[in-house]
């Protein structure tokens, strides 16, 4: 018999302590709710052995009172983190078969506490993409309405959280790549500040830019996720020594300053029914006591541009380990050193990937370096001067994390830049390293949900998650699967 | 900046890549699109401005220099396409004069 669907870690646990639930119990229920939803194409793999093992493991640490902090918690991974002896291969076929000789450091926090990795989810190709259209292994459908996409590229995570496949989802967001996904299934998902959490272990895309980072039902959720996964790493110098708080205490006190960008609301592209929630959200903040006022951004025009060059730029570069040699797919039709490279490369990666490495090749490229590569790491300077700037004076921006709501197949994939678009109001956090999260605040009515976006200065984690809790309260749609 | 046929194919080169026929003419397009979308940064004056190059603010993450195995020789050799016990085998490249 199917269980309940669970949207908030307190419920398992709560279930668990009362000894009515296993964690045996519930990850044979979470292999059937993902065997019946297929057609969601959400997951690539399912871990059974491994999952059901632990969660063996963990019913008997939970009998002797030795358990961790996340035991019941059973969560899938972005199909772009490594789990050792288990296959991954970020939605490529250049990575067909691959199995990971180690953990990613999250991985490793995650089972240390006794969490259950579920298994991989489907994504867009590298993490490249805003549908998930660009996966290798078909395309994920969005739960709530199969014609539309369900973001990208951690569209699989998403998609399984909302669906109830899984009760939580570990994806990674290099320019909104979790919380434009969020938005689109009705569900949190929050990036980090660059260098809170470990990128050990993540298949790469762009390192200035990439953070893992959690999705979930809840800010509960996601801020004992970040608890547990974030913190100096002696396998990333660039993951930060600043301490880990205590997320997970979500108290906000006091009244805060918040500032809305006026460029992204007045956007002409913002649609009028996100625009008119925000309004009311911003009325609801000013009628609780809080300051919210409109500052000036003009640099709204530069973030997409930016963001490509620097993007394409690092995932030339970090592409070019793909080689046919080391591992991997490696072409049949090869027949010298260079052919191997140059065939295994055109067949195993997909056009969007061929596409970025083109366009990174050609920034970074003699004569042209300085023109677009530096040009936009000045603009990035500029970028995240002004944004510093705010966040000085005021404790959080406020903004859309989307545009619009989730949008049919087909409908963008013709035409890179309009996809490249749909990131315009995630790619700020990036490009400029700063913590952000997607929190469900409305539903459209064409029936898909919608997010609100809130940033916060760097490392400001215990902030951000403590008024995001107090944020959603203002909304009558506190957990994202009751929609469904 | 115009992409024509000539630098697709030296780009091609250097990333590894091979666009033939109707794939060269869709990058050749596309590459062209996307350029022109990001010459909008041109407009920005950065005069006086330094490239924001590192996004930490670490500095001189150090370790002990101690030696220890990460992973075993077997291990990583276990995805390679081809190999033998002891290397990754690649096509003969170096030609004996």
């Amino acid at each position: 018999m199917a269980l309940k669907t669970y949207f908030s870690f307190q419920e398992i646990q709560h279930d668990l302590q009362l000894g009515n639930l296993s964690c045996l119990d519930l990850v044979n229920d979470y292999i059937e709710k993902i065997h019946s939803q297929n057609d969601i194409n959400a997951f690539l793999e399912i871990f059974e052995k491994s999952a059901v093992e632990s969660a063996k493991l963990v019913d008997q640490k939970i009998k002797s009172g030795k358990a961790g902090r996340l035991a019941g918690l059973v969560i899938g991974i972005k199909d772009n983190i490594c789990y050792k002896d288990h296959k991954v291969s970020a939605s490529s076929k250049i990575l067909e078969g691959f199995e990971s000789v180690y953990s990613a450091t999250v991985v490793e926090r995650l089972l240390n506490e006794d969490a259950i990795i579920i298994g991989r989810l489907n994504c867009d190709e590298f993490a490249m993409g805003s549908s998930n259209e660009n996966s290798a292994f078909g395309k994920v459908k969005n739960p709530l309405n199969k014609k539309m996409v369900p973001g990208g590229s951690s569209g699989g995570s998403t998609a399984a959280v909302a669906a109830g496949m899984c009760l939580a989802a570990l994806g990674s967001d290099t320019g909104g790549s979790i919380r434009q996904p969020a938005s689109f299934c009705g569900v949190v998902g929050l990036k980090p500040t660059y260098g809170r959490v470990s990128r050990h272990g993540l298949i790469a895309y762009a390192s200035s830019f990439d953070q893992i980072g959690p999705i979930t039902h809840n800010v509960e959720d996601a801020a004992l996720i970040l608890e547990v996964i974030a913190g100096k790493d002696e396998y990333d110098g660039t993951a930060s020594s600043v301490p880990v708080k205590n997320y997970s205490a979500l108290n906000f006190t006091g009244k805060a300053k918040i500032a809305y960008i006026r460029e992204c609301l007045e956007n002409e592209g913002l649609d009028p029914e996100i625009r008119s929630k925000i309004n009311d959200t911003i009325a609801e903040l000013k009628a609780a006591g809080h300051t919210v006022e409109a500052v000036d951004f003009p640099y709204l025009d530069y973030l997409v541009p930016a963001y490509y060059v620097l993007t394409t730029a690092e995932a030339s570069s970090n592409l070019n380990r793909f080689d046919g040699v080391h591992y991997g797919y490696s072409s049949p039709n090869s027949f010298d050193l260079e052919s191997t490279y140059k065939k295994t490369r055109s067949e195993g990666f997909g056009p969007e990937v061929k596409r970025r490495i083109m366009l990174g090749t050609f920034v970074l490229s003699a004569g042209y370096y300085d023109a677009y590569y530096s040009k936009a790491q000045k603009v990035r300077r500029v970028l995240t001067d002004k944004t510093n700037e705010i966040l000085t004076d005021y404790d959080f921006i406020l903004l859309p994390s989307t545009p619009g709501t989730a949008f049919e197949f087909g409908q963008k994939s013709g035409d890179p830049i309009k996809m490249y678009l749909e990131d315009i109001f995630t790619v700020q956090a990036n490009l400029t390293g700063i913590p952000a999260i997607s929190l469900p605040m409305g539903k459209h009515s064409n029936g898909m949900p919608f997010g609100i976006q809130l940033m916060a200065a760097r490392f400001e984690e215990e902030k951000l998650l403590a008024f995001s809790k107090l944020m959603i309260s203002l909304t009558d749609i506190k957990e994202s699967s009751k929609a469904l | 900046m115009k992409i024509d046929h000539k630098t697709v194919d030296h780009l091609a080169h250097l990333a590894r890549l091979e666009f033939e026929n109707e794939s060269k003419e869709a990058i050749v397009n596309d590459l062209n699109r996307i350029l022109s979308f990001v010459e909008k940064l041109d407009e920005l004056n950065t005069d006086n401005v330094s490239p924001l190059i590192y996004m930490t603010d670490e500095t001189n993450v150090l370790r002990e220099d101690s030696i220890h195995e990460t992973i075993s020789h077997a291990q990583a050799l276990k995805n390679a396409p081809k190999k033998d016990s002891d290397y990754f085998r690649v096509p003969k490249f170096v030609e004996k004069k």
